[in-house]
């Protein structure tokens, strides 16, 4: 217990630390914007192909599951769309990012930190958390939100591609099934939670990365625990934020 | 000129470095020696302020570097350099990208000038042509030789070496010592050099520290040292026979 206080603690002073005003701005933005591309531009083929085939997936599922004669045909289209927006995209997407971004953002800062990159940063007067973390959660925060949106339109399309292979669903009553009770809100709600997951899995890792004691053991160590720390906050916040938002 | 006060570091139950005082000499190169898990690196951990000190101070040319805040402690850094042991250059940047990094963080100079400048710092310390490499495209020497350029592009006052030549064959040793000399000589820095290598010893230090069991066991220079009858150091100094045989050499021509 007072381990976890411990760490508690020292996140939270990481992330006062974090949240200062850059030394240089100009800096800061080269560095935001690398950040934007490592997080974002290179995990969009990833999250492409997954969700085209999610889609898929949970149309045919949804056909399968609703042979039921009083179940209306254009249903597997409100399936695959609600199912998408309401928990695929935000939430299995960022659970998925964690394995990809959050590990890397803690092997790097680890690697930094055992080969004394960061003491160096420190010596040279630069504030090495607000140098090196805060544009990393700055860019999950911006970037994150849009490949949730990329996620939601291409498993809907992926589900659109599979009534085209598949004769249990057609076409036009999945077309109709998509639009049918379409609730805006879905989007807002999605989006506030891919902002709350990209926070929490580029800080954690951070943190895990930033802590890094030792050696290149402790750098796979530390790569370990950003995914399974970050993960099951994820979770934990996804209960929080789905009761939160949809009561 | 740097004084350190009766410092103390203690980590858990072990106590690391027991009321430790030095008066390092601005122009000269200070060398601590000592035996592996002395307290050395953390002496000199404790002298940048990477690790907090539980006791004593530390002052830099009559400033109190231990009752600095946050803010004072950033800008007195900007007069330090330091060369860690495994260069600690970053490894997303060009060779010259790291040596001009500081400059870049805070300077007002324009990206020709900082280019200027960090191409002259890597001809000072004889790397003209590895600019554009990458840290893991250049040998140990050339990234101990790129982090001196590093530590004395924003012209420091002081210079903190935590072992340089770790993992570095005699001869690129002697040009990594040499050049530590001449830029202390150059810009009059007051130089810190961790090390249990003897042959820089002898070659490049002004003045010798040696720490045992956490203290500071005895200090002087080259000569004294030769002369010494202190057991630990004479254990520690003359352990190679090369070394015997060195000092019996000067011995019997003296």
């Amino acid at each position: 217990m007072v381990d976890i206080l411990t760490h508690l603690g020292a996140y939270f002073l990481m992330l006062r630390k974090a949240f200062t005003r850059p030394e240089k701005m100009k800096i800061f933005f080269k560095r935001l914007s690398a950040e934007m591309e490592l997080i974002g531009v290179d995990s969009v083929a990833l999250v492409s192909i997954l969700s085209l085939f999610m889609g898929a997936v949970i149309l045919i599922q949804s056909a399968y599951n609703f042979e039921n004669p009083l179940i209306p045909s254009y249903a597997e289209g409100v399936a695959t769309r609600d199912s998408m927006l309401l928990e695929f995209s935000p939430t299995i997407i960022s659970l998925i990012l964690v394995g990809k971004v959050g590990s890397s953002i803690a092997s790097e800062l680890g690697t930094m930190r055992v080969t004394e990159q960061i003491d160096a940063l420190q010596i040279m007067g630069v504030n090495p958390v607000n140098h090196l973390i805060l544009p990393k959660i700055l860019a999950g925060v911006f970037i994150i939100p849009f490949l949730i949106l990329l996620s939601m339109f291409l498993g809907i399309l992926g589900g659109f591609l599979a009534t085209l292979v598949t004769e249990s669903v057609s076409t036009h009553k999945y077309i109709y099934g998509i639009q049918y009770g379409f609730e805006p809100y879905y989007i807002v709600y999605a989006l506030t939670k891919a902002c709350v997951f990209a926070f929490i899995l580029t800080s954690i890792s951070s943190y895990q990365g930033f802590t890094t004691k030792g050696g290149a053991l402790e750098v796979g160590k530390s790569s370990t625990k950003a995914v399974v720390f970050s993960t099951i906050v994820i979770i934990l916040f996804n209960l929080i934020l789905t009761k939160l938002l949809l009561n | 000129m740097i004084e350190i006060g009766n410092i103390s570091k203690v980590f858990g139950d072990r106590k690391i470095l027991s009321d430790v005082s030095m008066y390092l000499e601005t122009g000269k190169v200070n060398m601590v020696i000592g035996q592996s898990g002395a307290g050395k690196s953390v002496l000199l951990k404790c002298l940048v302020g990477l690790l907090e000190t539980d006791a004593g101070e530390v002052w830099y040319d009559g400033r109190n570097f231990t009752e600095m805040n946050y803010e004072q402690k950033k800008a007195l850094r900007r007069e330090v350099g330091m060369l860690f042991q495994g260069g600690a250059l970053f490894d997303s940047m060009t060779v010259e990208e790291n040596v001009a990094f500081p400059l870049e963080m805070f300077t007002k100079m324009s990206k020709e000038e900082r280019t200027e400048r960090a191409n002259f710092c890597l001809k000072r310390v004889n790397l003209p042509a590895s600019n554009k490499l990458y840290p893991d495209e250049i040998s140990g020497g050339m990234k101990k030789r790129v982090a001196i350029a590093r530590a004395i592009a924003m012209n420091p006052k002081y210079l903190f070496c935590d072992e340089p030549n770790s993992g570095l064959d005699p001869q690129t040793s002697i040009v990594i010592d040499n050049l530590i000399r001449e830029i202390t000589l150059e810009y009059n820095m007051t130089t810190v050099v961790i090390s249990h290598d003897m042959n820089s010893v002898m070659e490049i230090s002004d003045n010798i520290f040696f720490v045992f069991n956490g203290q500071k066991w005895w200090e002087g220079n080259r000569n004294d040292l030769l002369k010494t009858d202190n057991k630990e150091l004479c254990d520690f100094v003359f352990a190679s026979t090369f070394m015997k045989e060195f000092k019996s050499s000067s011995q019997s021509k003296r």
